[in-house]
């Protein structure tokens, strides 16, 4: 795999947005959908250079705390939220930052594969910097980031020869393969990964979890996963998240994956990860 | 290249010798319980109507004829293979006949007019108007030229004029939303039920009364009827572009007027093309509210905004009512040649909205070859 995952060129390391992977930091976040409360005063420190993953049985708000990260969950109508959510110490919903700035900073690839079906597959790529009206000049400098993040997304050596074909001609994995070079080529200092791989058969699973090793270095990588094993294989940090029937979602415990798996403070977050509920 | 070509050669001849199960045949043992009911029920029902029973006429013979066709072939499938299979076949020929039912008045009116049309088709009608031509002259003199272009042109304005309006509201309705588009969907579906006589009357009131009779009134009248359908039609297409395409915009920084513009719009270009097809196939044959706005005319004026104008409809409706034979001769014509040109305009319409993602249209290709000579440069 890692031979398909190409090296930043010297070129690229400053185009774009993203100058460095940035800390995003939850504090006292709470949210609802009208009057029904979803999350319960979450605080969470995610990390730059790290993979953090939330984990925890359905319905219990982690996907909702993930929307709020790039304000997402503003686009649900009743949607409201309470709390702080910082990027590198600003705060992206009070600061001075507008909203598809922020968006552009804090990058998304979500649960089903949504590549864009009137957009070819070199189109979709380019489709964040086409999108936010950001300006490559030349065709080789286009060609070369089409080439780059699709590499970073290994998926480059499998569609070199169809970049002309459209993106919903590709398998289920590629297609959401597509989506996360579609997401990085706008190179954002955070990713956000919501399931990315629930929809998808373990070869393109595997795939993808390299490219999130691959692209950690690069960018801020925080991702929903209900799979145990694959939390404990592409994370680094894990926050644990589970609500009560009717109650709004909570963080019982976070910390390194290492002491979360193993040792963890609270008995029910071993329960979880040993599989025994949820 | 040679070889794999071989070898997808001799794949294809192995392929041809395996023996392969094929679905959805026309089986005997599914065609032979049909013709042996359906003679079977003639036979019963003649016997009936012209042997026992002082019966007569043609339809209610039919009529019986389908009834008991329709009962011995269930009886005769339900004796070979069970009810569950002889209701299953008796929905399938009823729903057959249904089809079929349909198609018939298609097929007669397409037909008929093709028939009647057809006498007096020739190239002259595409380019002489009536200009020099009396009711006594013959049917193939003179032509609908001037009615063709009239056609062509209000429509043209109509679709310039609705289709905007109508694409706008529909992104209104659907992205936008808010406490607005209730009634604005409201009063769309109220326009949708003005009869085409009041959409006329109304531009005659507010439009040529001013400024007289002329094509352009004729094509504000016609894109009133347009509008309802066009919006309707396009709301709906763009509601089936599936939310996570949206959200995949934004996510990426986009603003919500770039995510309608770049993603959801080229996302619904065919079904935007069928409303459009739509859209036409509504306006392109009615008379009615051009009979207050055009004002009609034997000779050819291509000018929409001034004078009066034809259309083919208007152009059939007047010659159809003269009592000579080669004025209606000429009516009929006319007809078939908008039928004609319905057809055309669909076929454009599919070909412009049906085209695939990636497809580099005239303009886009130009500005391609533009970019590689500068980067040359």
């Amino acid at each position: 795999m890692s031979a398909t995952v190409q090296t930043l060129p010297a070129t690229s390391s400053r185009r774009g947005l993203g100058i460095a992977p940035a800390r995003l930091t939850a504090r006292a976040v709470s949210a609802w959908f009208g009057d029904h409360k979803v999350l319960e005063r979450v605080s969470l420190d995610m990390a730059p250079r790290r993979v953090t993953a939330l984990i925890g049985p359905s319905g219990c708000g982690k996907s909702t705390f993930l929307r709020i990260l790039n304000r997402m969950h503003e686009l649900v109508p009743s949607a409201s939220l309470a709390g702080t959510v910082e990027l590198d110490g600003l705060d992206i919903y009070r600061g001075p930052r507008s909203t598809t700035e922020t968006r552009k900073r804090i990058g998304m690839v979500f649960q089903k594969p949504n590549p864009f079906p009137a957009m070819s597959v070199a189109d979709n790529v380019l489709s964040g910097l086409k999108l936010s009206r950001m300006k490559l000049s030349s065709r080789a400098e286009r060609r070369e980031l089409v080439e780059h993040a699709l590499g970073r997304a290994g998926l480059w050596n499998e569609v070199k020869s169809r970049l002309e074909t459209p993106g919903g001609a590709l398998s289920g994995g590629q297609q959401q393969r597509l989506c996360i070079a579609r997401a990085l080529a706008v190179r954002p200092q955070v990713l956000l990964m919501d399931e990315p791989c629930s929809a998808l058969d373990p070869t393109s699973t595997r795939r993808i979890e390299d490219t999130i090793a691959e692209i950690s270095e690069e960018v801020t990588v925080v991702i929903v996963t209900h799979n145990m094993q694959q939390a404990q294989r592409v994370s680094h940090d894990c926050a644990f998240f589970l609500a009560g029937e009717n109650e709004p979602g909570y963080i019982v415990e976070s910390g390194t994956t290492e002491k979360m798996f193993s040792e963890p403070d609270d008995t029910r977050t071993l329960d979880y990860v040993r599989g025994r509920f949820g | 290249m040679t070889t794999a070509s071989t070898e997808l050669r001799i794949e294809r001849e192995t392929q041809a010798l395996e023996d392969r199960v094929r679905f959805r045949r026309l089986d005997v043992d599914d065609a032979m319980p049909v013709c042996g009911a359906g003679l079977s029920a003639f036979c019963l029902v003649w016997l009936v109507y012209e042997r026992l029973t002082p019966l007569s006429g043609g339809l209610g013979f039919w009529l019986s004829w389908y009834g008991v066709f329709l009962a011995v072939h269930w009886l005769v499938v339900r004796e070979r293979s069970g009810p569950l299979a002889a209701a299953d076949r008796l929905a399938t020929v009823v729903l057959t006949t249904a089809g079929l039912c349909l198609l018939v008045p298609l097929t007669l009116i397409v037909g008929y007019t093709a028939y009647r049309g057809w006498a007096a088709l020739r190239p002259t009608f595409f380019v002489k108007d009536l200009r020099y031509t009396g009711s006594l002259s013959k049917a193939t003199d003179g032509g609908g030229a001037h009615a063709i272009v009239g056609t062509l042109e209000q429509v043209g304005l109509a679709v310039l004029i609705s289709v905007p309006l109508g694409v706008a509201t529909a992104v209104f309705l659907n992205e936008v939303g808010g406490r607005l588009a209730r009634p604005v969907r409201l009063i769309v579906d109220t326009m949708s039920a003005i009869p085409s006589i009041v959409a006329g009357l109304f531009i005659f009131a507010v439009i040529v009364l001013t400024f007289g009779q002329n094509g352009f009134a004729g094509a504000l009248a016609l894109s009133v009827l347009m509008l309802p359908t066009v919006t309707r039609t396009s709301e709906v297409v763009l509601r089936l572009v599936p939310g996570g395409l949206r959200e995949a915009s934004l996510a990426l920084g986009a603003s919500e007027w770039r995510t309608t513009r770049d993603v959801v719009l080229p996302t619904a270009r065919p079904g935007l093309a069928t409303a459009v097809i739509l859209g036409v196939a509504r306006a392109i044959g009615e008379t009615a509210p051009l009979l207050l706005t055009i004002g009609g005319a034997f000779v050819m004026n291509a000018d929409p905004f001034h004078g009066k104008q034809d259309a083919l409809p208007y152009f059939v409706y007047r010659l159809i009512r003269f009592p000579q034979n080669a004025q209606v001769q000429r009516a009929w014509t006319g007809a078939l040649v908008l039928l004609a040109l319905v057809l055309v305009l669909f076929v454009i319409a599919r070909i412009i909205g049906g085209r695939g993602p990636g497809h580099a249209g005239p303009f886009k290709r130009r500005r391609r070859r533009r970019l590689d000579m500068k980067e040359h440069a």
